[in-house]
């Protein structure tokens, strides 16, 4: 039938080619994953299904003589201030198909970014700056519960001996973790290079819900296991490996919602880590059946510290929805040793586009609420916080921090070190830069050696932009920073704003 | 050891190394003359295979006891005292001895130019004595052509 349906012919990718630049190397045909690029031998000519181009760039990319450019289609559906074009889309789609539109990466509207309107502070003659390339400059963090007071003992030979048993802590060289992503929504190469990463960066990175393959034991010494609402691999060695367990209660990317890896991407390798049988749905509910209270949680929170004989923080991941502040506390209160809040512009591998786009808060808002709650409840030494869920740069870290965080995660900004272009079609299983994928044919693209140090790369870059921001400061140690919001200003928010965010706004 | 290791793990079937290989050995050096001015497409002397999901770039293996060179009736291939085995395409009289002999399958018969010699790799021989690393080793964008002369030579395949 030549007729197409409005939703394909007005496709909003067009692969430009410039066909005397290209040399027929058909390097694009095979780097293409969603059949969009083919080679046509009677004519010698390649040619593009527009339709089918979900604007990956990979071809681009690999191209070795630049022959082709993705450019967004200009005869995408029109658009007013109101009907965005990609919101017509989705109702031609809707009308077609009566389903649920699902997608991947995080939350892509223009909600206002708070880390785009708060301004760091620096020093000027009263109080000296500091160079951190010529004096000591620490990021070194701990996480865990810091109790209200140490107690301590003299010894036989007179020095001082620590008569308190401390909570455990994780040591963190930089305050910088690798967020959860699961074995299954990524493939294991990519989450082989994050454990390699974080033990070269003295970081810790985060196995997600999916269990811990048995090639990934070696690296576990870094690694925080996740306990889901679907268990999946949780067993005794897989609490025994890891540094510490986080309990996920919520995602950013969809608060309430739980996951579904589709039965035919359980491969052999996936059932067995997941354990679970080969070929079957791996459903994590919405919420943890065992849970549906603060005392439930703090029963789950318990069994696991019995479980790891209390030498392992518990964390709790929780999404950042309205109320976060009463929630956050709830969790301290659990026995939760540290509070993980995942803003709304967190990552997925898959969501509802409708939940994903709309529901929960900025992260920005959520620790300052929490901070705030804490510090007045008496008890943010209980707890640290971990904020993740649009995190993009060294200055987002900072500023989190200065809200009052304690380390943060990075995912999406993870993925973008090893290549991602944020096509956002993650949930199809078909990324054609090996991410998000488990074809053994598409996974091979994910090199761990290459993907270890970019990753690293890009931490260690981060890392000497936060001493030099800490050193314009007159600061020499991340600690001095935390929940200090009087080196942070808000610019062009109203003053309720700027109340709830616990920062004045600039010029005072 | 004078070869470049093919790690099938990681290759993304790219064909970056094939063009890389196109235009280092074309006068101008420079793909889209080479591929279109020059008209050496189908002249690369690493040949990517693919297969499902594996793939691999195929390319001359130096062999210590070359089954090309004895099966040349000409004198056109020669092993080199570094271990370079180098087919001469002036000397070459096209009888494809070498195209059959080879194992691998990486002695190629020129069949659409004028000439009828056959070609093969030769690591990229006046890079190496630039110090420069073979173009497909260079070209390759997931360390999947590896090219390191302290590397011992086995037998079994390259293990990471």
């Amino acid at each position: 039938m030549l007729y197409k349906k409005p939703q394909i012919q007005y496709y909003p990718y067009i692969v430009q080619r410039d066909d005397y630049k290209c040399v027929r190397c058909l390097g694009c045909v095979e780097q293409c994953s969603y059949d969009a690029t083919f080679y046509d031998e009677e004519l010698d000519v390649i040619w593009n299904k527009h339709e089918a181009c979900v604007g990956c760039k990979r071809c681009e990319a690999m191209c070795p003589t630049d022959a082709i450019k993705i450019v967004p289609n200009p005869s995408r559906p029109y658009e007013h201030g109101s009907w965005k074009w990609d919101l017509v889309m989705d109702a031609y789609l809707q009308a077609n198909t009566g389903s649920i539109i699902i997608t991947g990466i995080g939350n892509d509207k223009p909600y206002r970014v708070y880390f785009d309107h708060l301004l760091i502070d620096a020093c000027q003659v009263t109080n000296p700056s500091i160079d951190p390339l010529r004096e000591p400059m620490e990021l070194r963090t701990f996480l865990g519960r810091k109790g209200q007071r140490i107690e301590l003992d003299e010894t036989v030979d007179g020095n001082l001996a620590l008569k308190t048993r401390l909570a455990p802590q994780l040591q963190l060289e930089t305050p910088i973790m690798f967020s959860a992503m699961s074995y299954g929504s990524i493939n294991l190469n990519f989450q082989e290079s994050m454990a390699r990463a974080a033990v070269q960066l003295g970081t810790y990175w985060n196995t997600g819900e999916g269990g811990l393959h048995k090639r990934l034991y070696p690296y576990a010494g870094s690694g925080i296991v996740q306990v889901a609402s679907g268990r999946f691999g949780v067993s005794r060695d897989y609490l025994k490996a890891a540094a510490a367990v986080e309990i996920k209660i919520g995602q950013g990317a969809k608060p309430g919602i739980g996951g579904h890896l589709p039965g035919e991407k359980v491969n052999a390798d996936i059932a067995e880590t997941r354990m679970i049988p080969r070929g079957s749905d791996a459903i994590s509910p919405a919420p943890h059946h065992d849970i549906y209270s603060i005392e439930d949680l703090r029963q789950l929170i318990y069994a696991i510290k019995e479980a790891t004989r209390y030498e392992k923080p518990v964390f709790v991941k929780i999404a950042a929805v309205h109320n976060i502040a009463a929630i956050a506390s709830g969790v301290a209160r659990a026995g939760a040793d540290v509070i993980v809040l995942d803003g709304f512009r967190g990552g997925t591998g898959a969501a509802p586009k409708v939940v994903r786009d709309h529901v929960g808060i900025p992260v920005e808002v959520a620790i300052a609420v929490v901070d705030k709650r804490l510090r007045d409840e008496g008890m943010r030494n209980e707890v640290s916080i971990v904020a993740t869920g649009g995190i993009r740069s060294s200055a987002d870290v900072i500023k989190a921090i200065a809200l009052g965080a304690d380390a943060i995660y990075i995912a999406t900004a993870a993925m973008l070190a090893i290549g991602c272009t944020l096509c956002q079609t993650c949930n199809t299983g078909r990324c054609a830069w090996g991410i998000t994928t488990n074809d053994p044919r598409l996974a091979r693209r994910q090199n761990p050696e290459i993907a270890t140090e970019q990753l690293a790369n890009l931490v260690k870059g981060w890392s000497h932009e936060m001493k030099e921001m800490l050193g314009a400061m007159g600061i020499n140690s991340i600690e001095s920073l935390k929940g200090n919001r009087l080196r942070l200003r808000t610019i062009g928010l109203s003053e309720k704003e700027s109340e709830i965010l616990g920062v004045l706004p600039a010029g005072m | 050891m004078q070869k470049v290791v093919i790690v099938e793990d990681f290759c993304i079937a790219c064909y970056n190394c094939e063009v890389a290989c196109v235009a280092t050995h074309s006068r101008s050096e420079e793909p889209i003359k080479a591929y279109k001015r020059e008209n050496l497409r189908g002249r690369s002397n690493a040949l990517v295979e693919v297969n499902g999901p594996i793939a691999f770039s195929a390319m001359c293996r130096h062999c210590k006891h070359p089954w090309c060179l004895d099966t040349c009736i000409s004198g056109a291939i020669q092993r080199l005292d570094n271990g370079i085995v180098y087919l001469d395409e002036e000397r070459c009289v096209g009888c494809w001895g070498c195209v059959l002999g080879c194992p691998y399958g990486v002695a190629h018969p020129n069949l659409k130019g004028e000439e009828k010699h056959a070609f093969k790799c030769d690591l990229c021989i006046d890079r190496l004595e630039a110090g420069l690393k073979p173009a497909c080793v260079e070209a390759c964008p997931n360390k999947a052509l590896i090219y390191d002369e302290t590397m011992e030579e086995t037998e079994g395949a390259y293990n990471r």
